[in-house]
């Protein structure tokens, strides 16, 4: 190996670890505000890639009609809970934007020309049509047991894991897709070439990362998550609502999803299933912060990417053996570290 | 007697719902015969599809009695089993079919029945150091660890050349058991279900002794079960080998029904699949296994023809229907199917039985009367820049009563868990009979004698209260996972039950042996943590609030026992708010405020400290 290699392969590493640190980040964001352990964060990178991938290639993405038929399932649910709890059926505006709006885009799908669209336009539409299952979700699956046990909702998310990549077969086909790049050519460095999608993922991601600081450091619903984050029934007290603060962290872990998708889709192929096993290397890096701290998760998720592209290097077979196995150090040192037998929530 | 017979999961009982006892209702040993008599007919009366069917319900039902006990009963999840089948299944496969093996393990050559030996070794050794590493943290640490020892075993099975990667390895021989060599669906059927049974009986027995409770209560009672000596971390360990040996087992046995394996079986879906069945029949039940597995392979194989048709295209789209159903049942029947079905066939109610004539329980030397027991040397805690308790000094002799008293805030908790070990101090120390408590863990101070009560209630609330007492009398039994398995260890349990039933009828909760611990009042909960502590035959006694939320007949009785238990030499220290109740008990009491000591001594000469009456009263102006 020359410098050369390892210069490509570093900035390969480089590249996915941008993306496995933002995936990092939303996991931990969902776990400490929520105590679910998000697995289907995958799905939403691989929805995220293969619909941008269907608007390029022109076709109408079948994903509204899911999203559409979430709304209207979840708008049902609202309907029976308010029953349930007040006696009468309320529909306010919340309800009615939420239903109109996949109809809406179902509409918009049908004029605009969706092949000549700016990329911008067409990464937009994309999140518009993935991001809002994140609430969604939580909305369905969540909200009815948000008090349950951690292990419960972990298999929860199990559970919609798998269902997602059933819907995501039937919705993409089984076949695998890649979007056009952002940008022609690179930066030269020295003796270095930094490709333009590089350069596009870690701008993003920076970007991203810069953002969710000064949300979590600056506004008040930023503030109201953390609150919530760092003491459930006291936030709840101080007039937070664990709805919110649920649908907001889901909100924002599905636009990470799907924002990482349309980054990671011009480099890799991807599959409708191919989202686990990403989501999944966003897992050792947050697993590596302790499921904690959010500077040491992104810093291990880049070590993530950076080992997993060396290790294509050497031992291209065993890559994903050697990429799950960096979290085995680390759980012996925690295990080591700790002493101390508490009750599972 | 009270009409909620226990119904502890797991137990036999389980199999009853609470309701009063019907005499004409079949017992669970008539249902489990025609159940047995079914099964042994069902190879010559079935067609072959629907034995190949059975057969792959008892491989399933075998892991999946492995998640009931990790899951169900313990509280903790693997998305990793289908990796130790794979590794039972390779095993055997690489041992009975290679040409040449290296010299250290050439003796397990071509034995399928050594084969299952090294297999289930090598099992137990990959789970123990699995478990090692995750099973200390919180919980959620070994699911995730094992979704990647899931696939990176996967993936291993795949590129490793000497398991022939993708394409898998054949020419695997069948079973052959005393001669009689098992290659056909109906033969090795009987194998398969002789194993399972085996599974669930030894399961049933183990939960229902006294690892089991200790098992029972990983899933919401760790902190008092470590404060009754229990080895959480230890019984954590136990249930994930033996999933995991379940796993290795049910590996085994279908390689050599297949003849032949490749990675597809083992890989993590098939893992989340195996958790799909033991949350569908019922996690918290051995028989809910078997019905989970039922339901998933039958749905299955019935969703793989259907989906397809219905959505114009090939997939496996019976994914989406097992998820969604998983969450509904997870929204709405947590207890899974099997307590519906449990429901349509009831069976008659047995509860444990108390032998009279079982010996009793040998008990450690009481330190003489006037000893020093407990000594706390000027104790300080601080949390940050608060001061919770500052220069604390106290002592608690072998023979008397000591109370803690003091008003809301005074930091009574807080000293409270620095004597007993839950928290350590800044400063100063806690001897307990001359030892330090600081920097042991709750567990080895129960081992030296102290037993405590807590402040909130902690029991197991579905399990019978003669349970729940049992498990403090833990570390005076010894028997461990194998025996309780294979029912070697009555005499002690009936033992440990009857010195459990001679605690609780101590404390007068005797009409309410069989009831569930969550059934009685709150007072009574107070009362059985005493029995419980009791149980563990201490020489300290801690007790914090017992006679929050008695009546007034009861707490006259507590206070008799206290008394009692006072004469026989035990040290007692109590923390209490009662003030009617303490000064007519005990022989001295600490006064605290603002976390230090502002009065110390008897009863009378406390009532009439002026710095304790301006205390609790506001002054005296």
């Amino acid at each position: 190996m020359n410098l050369q290699i390892a210069m490509l392969l570093g900035q390969d590493g480089m590249t996915n670890g941008a993306i496995y640190a933002l995936l990092a980040l939303s996991i931990l964001l969902v776990f400490t505000v929520t105590r679910v352990l998000f697995i289907p964060q995958g799905e939403f990178v691989a929805f995220g890639a293969l619909t941008m991938a269907t608007l390029q290639a022109g076709h109408a993405p079948a994903l509204v009609w899911l999203l559409a038929l979430l709304a209207v399932i979840a708008t049902i649910a609202d309907l029976l809970a308010g029953r349930r709890d007040t006696g009468r059926y309320r529909f306010g505006t919340g309800q009615a934007l939420r239903l109109g709006y996949p109809f809406v885009l179902i509409g918009l799908i049908q004029v605009l020309p969706l092949e000549s669209l700016p990329m911008a336009l067409q990464a937009a539409l994309t999140l518009a049509l993935v991001v809002p299952l994140g609430p969604l979700c939580y909305r369905l699956f969540y909200q009815p047991i948000a008090n349950a046990p951690v292990l419960i909702l972990l298999i929860v998310s199990v559970a919609l894991h798998v269902a997602m990549v059933g819907v995501g077969l039937l919705i993409f086909g089984p076949e695998g897709a890649r979007t056009q790049p952002f940008g022609e050519g690179g930066l030269e460095l020295g003796p270095i070439t930094l490709n333009a999608q590089t350069l596009w993922v870690l701008t993003a991601s920076l970007a991203l990362i810069v953002a969710l600081y000064l949300f979590f450091e600056r506004t008040l619903y930023g503030k109201a998550l953390r609150a919530t984050a760092v003491n459930r029934v006291g936030a709840r007290l101080m007039g937070i609502s664990p709805v919110f603060a649920g649908k907001a962290s889901f909100f924002l872990a599905a636009l990470i999803g799907a924002l990482s998708g349309i980054l990671i889709a011009p480099i890799t192929t991807i599959y409708f299933d191919s989202g686990f096993i990403i989501s999944l290397k966003g897992f050792v890096g947050s697993i590596i912060g302790g499921l904690a701290s959010y500077p040491v998760a992104a810093l291990g998720a880049l070590l993530v990417g950076l080992i997993e592209a060396f290790s294509a290097f050497f031992a291209s077979t065993y890559k994903e053996v050697i990429v799950f196995t960096l979290i085995i150090p680390f759980l012996l040192w925690r295990s080591l570290t700790s002493r101390h037998v508490e009750e599972e929530e | 007697m009270n009409p909620r017979l226990q119904t502890e999961p797991g137990t036999p009982a389980s199999t009853t719902v609470p309701q009063t006892r019907r005499s004409n209702a079949p017992s669970t040993r008539t249902v489990l015969a025609v159940f047995l008599a079914a099964l042994a007919f069902a190879p010559m009366v079935l067609p072959e599809f629907q034995v190949t069917l059975l057969n792959y319900i008892g491989l399933y039902a075998l892991v999946a009695l492995g998640l009931v006990l990790l899951t169900g009963v313990g509280g903790l999840t693997s998305f990793g089993q289908a990796a130790f089948v794979g590794l039972g299944a390779y095993t055997t496969a690489v041992l009975t079919t290679a040409t040449e093996l290296p010299g250290w393990i050439a003796w397990a050559a071509g034995s399928p029945w050594l084969a299952l030996l090294v297999g289930l070794v090598l099992t137990a050794v990959v789970a123990i150091l699995i478990g090692s590493i995750t099973l200390r943290l919180s919980g959620h640490y070994l699911p995730l660890g094992t979704i990647a020892w899931g696939i990176s075993l996967y993936f291993l099975f795949g590129t490793m050349d000497i398991l022939g990667g993708h394409t898998g390895m054949t020419g695997i021989p069948p079973i052959s058991l005393f001669g009689w060599e098992l290659d056909k669906g109906g033969e090795i059927f009987y194998l398969i279900w002789a194993f399972l049974l085996a599974a669930v009986l030894t399961t049933r027995n183990l939960l229902d002794s006294r690892e089991g409770r200790a098992i029972r209560a990983l899933k919401g009672g760790m902190v008092m079960a470590e404060a009754m000596g229990v080895n959480t971390s230890r019984s954590r360990m136990v249930i994930f080998v033996i999933a995991a040996l379940l796993a290795c087992a049910s590996g085994w046995l279908y390689a050599h029904m297949q003849r032949f394996v490749n990675p597809t079986p083992f890989g993590l879906h098939i893992g989340i699949e195996y958790l799909f069945m033991a949350v569908v029949g019922g996690a918290g039940h051995v028989w809910g296994a078997l019905v989970g597995a039922g339901v998933i392979t039958v749905m299955k194989q019935w969703l793989q023809d259907l989906l397809p048709q219905l959505l114009g295209a090939s997939g496996n789209f019976e994914v989406i229907v097992f998820g969604i159903m998983m969450v509904l049942i997870l929204q709405r029947a947590r207890d899974g199917i099997w307590p519906l079905l449990a429901k349509l066939v009831p069976v008659r109610a047995v509860h444990k039985q108390i032998s009279a004539s079982a010996e009793p329980l040998a008990r450690r030397p009481m330190p003489a009367k006037g000893e020093l027991i407990l000594e706390a040397k000027n104790v300080t805690r601080k949390f940050g820049g608060l001061v919770a308790n500052n220069n604390m000094s106290l002592e608690v002799r072998a023979g008397e009563i000591l109370a803690l008293i003091g008003p809301n805030g005074a930091g009574k908790s807080t000293m409270f868990n620095q004597l007993s070990g839950v928290d350590t101090p800044s400063a100063g120390e806690v001897l307990f009979r001359g030892q330090p408590v600081a920097g042991k863990d709750s567990r080895e101070i129960a081992r030296m004698g102290m037993s405590r009560t807590f402040q909130h209630v902690k029991l197991l609330p579905t399990m019978s209260v003669l349970d729940n007492v049992a498990i403090g009398a833990h570390m005076r039994g010894s028997r461990s996972v194998l025996p309780s398995a294979w029912r070697l260890d009555r005499a002690e349990e009936a033992r440990l039950l009857k010195e459990a039933a001679r605690q609780i009828e101590r404390v007068g909760l005797g009409e309410h042996m069989f009831a569930e611990a969550g059934s009685l009042a709150l007072g009574q909960q107070r009362i059985l943590e005493i029995a419980r502590a009791l149980a563990a035959d201490p020489c300290l006694l801690l007790l914090d609030e017992p006679a929050a939320g008695l009546r007034y007949k009861e707490k006259e009785a507590l206070g008799d026992l206290l008394r009692r238990l006072r004469a026989e030499g035990m040290a007692i220290l109590i923390v209490e708010h009662d003030m009617d109740f303490v000064m007519n008990l005990v022989d001295r009491v600490v006064v605290m405020e603002f976390g230090e000591k502002i009065a110390e001594g008897l009863p009378d000469e406390v009532q009439k400290n002026p710095a304790v009456l301006e205390a609790y009263l506001g002054g005296v102006e």
